[in-house]
């Protein structure tokens, strides 16, 4: 179960609670995040909406360890990430994250397959084992006949594979999506999305994606809104009238 | 190491630059060597003179000739084991830029003071049985192709205008790397002979042998004591403080050379320092996607250290390499008007320590910045 009120079971995959972020910009401070809570159970497909500059990538990048709230706490099965040192984080990081970001971000000098491998490089296994995962998770986007490829010879979609396969390779315990189908054309998306999907229902992947797109929105079990720096609950999974595909 | 394919990766990002980069340090690395062969060229003098010797000059100057009878005096003074005395001939062998120095001297002591020059005895037998006889150091000789037996002549500048023949019967080797064989030794009787009058029983002078380094104050000292307040005043210096003298009678090489030393190599910083900062600012958004997935800040740190490192390591060598085919042939060049170059192995090491250097700083502060990089700030960047 998906909740925002604070009171969900204490065994949630994800526990967020009194989540507030500040960034000071001059003078001028601003509130994004105001007392966010959340609760995400393992095996779910969350997206997330809002308008622009809501805080959505904020939410995220908390989420991911990659920044530190101004209060609150995000509890990740078990583990309590907000008052981690710089180091531990990195190591939490590598362990429990896997990114895809709007831009797929892969190394332009690296081919497809040294971009998937990058995350294993921070584990103990073997040139062999590595190699092993890397064409597994390369075939599971269905780019198995891609690695020798640089991302400049690949399409926007085939990238965002390359990329998807980037973060799941490590079998991470999450995955953090902000925008993943920003920059594609319709069907790419759809690709995208129907592969997000297959990682979440076959693979029981939990997944938390930003979206501006309700039919990308669509595909998650949940949709929550941030409003005013908090998540409100917009409606379960197939929920959203057909008319309001953009 | 499993990072190998990234660094190579980034290395050859841009080929035009990784090449441009490597070159600047090839050529300041020869550059580098040259500067520091050249240097210690002019100090080897000073390097490799015998502790164990003294020189006496005249007092007034390096020019002013002291009477021959000194060399008995001098022998006399205890602590004194060899007297050998040496005038600068001066002359011009075939023209003007075949210089190499020409020196006489006194057949009796010479090998015994200049002990690492060494002549093979017969050769040294058939010099003393020879009045026009003369020894030529090695490099000399082989610069000029001339074998034992040749006759060679010498036109005097200094001692009337005419040319004087001489028989070459011996050739020299310096037993101390380094050593000076470009010197072409004459027999002071026939010198004397020959001289003008004003120059006859006369030496240009001294060199003594001591029977201990630890002699050399105290015998500089009686030798000076000993012509106080003849017509003919002596100066007594150790050998290496002679050959420092006469160093910096070019000049301030040594200033010299440290200022164009210096100015490659914070040039050379300043074009690696930029150039790393720039290859690594172009990729923010990269090295902040690796930090994402888990690469430290060490880790990050440690391939921009190690991009800069290779450069260096390989622009170093091949500089190494251009200088270690190069300074043979400079030095041909410039025989006669320097010292003999030599590429020691402490020397390319020392280069090779140079280029690490750099190579290192011009990496630390791109290498800290990407340390320090802040992943969240770094992404929305793009
Ligand atoms: N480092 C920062 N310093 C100052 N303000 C920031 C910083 N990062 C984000 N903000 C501000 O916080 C607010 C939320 O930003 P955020 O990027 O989370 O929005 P978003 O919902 O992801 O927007 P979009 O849909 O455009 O991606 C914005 O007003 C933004 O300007
Ligand atoms: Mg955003």
């Amino acid at each position: 179960m998906v909740q925002v009120d604070g009171h969900g079971a204490t065994a949630s995959l994800i526990q967020v609670r009194g989540l507030d972020k500040k960034y000071k910009r001059g003078s001028e401070e601003i509130h994004v995040l105001q007392g966010l809570n959340l609760d995400v159970d393992q095996g779910e497909f969350v997206a997330f909406m809002g308008p622009s500059g809501s805080g959505k990538t904020t939410l995220l990048n908390l989420l991911g360890g990659l920044d530190v709230p101004s209060a609150g706490s995000i509890v990740v099965s078990g583990d309590e990430i907000t008052h981690m040192s710089r180091g531990k984080l990195t190591e939490w990081r590598a362990r429990h994250v896997g990114f895809i970001f709007q831009m797929y971000n892969l190394i332009p000098v690296l081919t497809a397959y040294q971009n998937v491998e990058l995350p294993l490089l921070l584990t103990k296994l073997s040139g062999a084992e590595r190699r092993k995962h890397v064409e597994t998770a390369l075939g599971l986007v269905g780019l198995a006949d891609r690695m020798r490829h640089y991302p400049r010879q690949l399409s926007g979609g085939q990238e965002q594979r390359v990329a998807i396969a980037r973060a799941v390779v490590s079998d991470p315990t999450f995955l953090l999506c902000d925008e993943p189908t920003g920059d594609l054309d319709r069907k790419s998306a759809d690709e995208i999305m129907a592969l997000i999907e297959r990682l979440v229902r076959e693979y029981r992947k939990t997944v938390l994606m930003v979206t501006h797109d309700p039919v990308v929105a669509q595909r998650a079990d949940t949709t929550l809104h941030l409003e005013k720096g908090a998540l409100v609950e917009a409606g379960q999974r197939r929920r959203v009238p057909a008319g309001g595909v953009a | 190491m499993k990072f190998r394919g990234l660094i190579f990766a980034n290395l050859f990002r841009k080929k035009v630059r990784f090449l441009l980069t490597i070159g600047s340090f090839a050529v300041a690395l020869l550059l580098f060597t040259f500067l520091a062969v050249v240097k210690s060229a002019f100090s080897r003098g000073t390097e490799i003179a015998g502790a164990d010797r003294l020189i006496v000059v005249s007092r007034i100057g390096l020019m002013q000739l002291m009477p021959i009878s000194y060399r008995d005096k001098i022998l006399a003074i205890p602590g004194v084991k060899a007297v050998t005395h040496n005038h600068w001939f001066g002359g011009v062998y075939q023209d003007e830029k075949n210089f190499f120095p020409q020196f006489v001297i006194d057949p009796e002591y010479q090998r015994r003071v200049m002990t690492e020059l060494v002549v093979p005895d017969d050769q040294w037998n058939n010099f003393l049985k020879d009045r026009q006889g003369a020894i030529a150091g090695a490099r000399t000789a082989e610069r000029f192709h001339w074998k034992i037996g040749d006759r060679i002549p010498i036109k005097t500048t200094l001692y009337g205008g005419s040319s004087w023949q001489f028989n070459l019967d011996g050739i020299y080797h310096s037993e101390r790397a380094g050593g000076d064989e470009s010197q072409f030794w004459l027999q002071w009787k026939y010198f004397d002979e020959n001289a003008p009058d004003a120059v006859k029983s006369t030496a240009g002078w001294y060199v003594v042998k001591l029977d201990s380094p630890d002699d050399a104050v105290r015998v500089a000292k009686a030798i000076d004591e000993k012509f106080a307040n003849s017509s003919f005043e002596t100066k007594t210096e150790t050998e290496s403080a002679f050959a420092a003298y006469f160093v910096k009678q070019f000049g301030n090489i040594e200033l010299l050379i440290l200022t164009i030393g210096s100015v490659v190599f914070f040039t050379l910083l300043l074009v690696t320092g930029n150039t790393m900062a720039i290859s690594v600012r172009e990729r923010t958004s990269e090295l902040a996607v690796l930090k994402a997935i888990g690469f430290s800040g060490r880790a990050v740190l440690f391939f921009v250290l190690a991009e800069s490192v290779i450069i260096a390591l390989l622009g170093g060598f091949l500089g190494l390499v251009l200088a270690y085919l190069a300074i043979p042939v400079i030095g041909l060049a410039l025989t006669g008007l320097l010292p003999p170059l030599i590429l020691s192995k402490s020397l390319l090491t020392l280069g090779l320590g140079f280029a690490l250097f750099v190579g290192g700083v011009s990496g630390l502060l791109p290498g800290i910045g990407a340390m320090r990089l802040r992943v969240v700030n770094a992404l929305r960047r793009v």
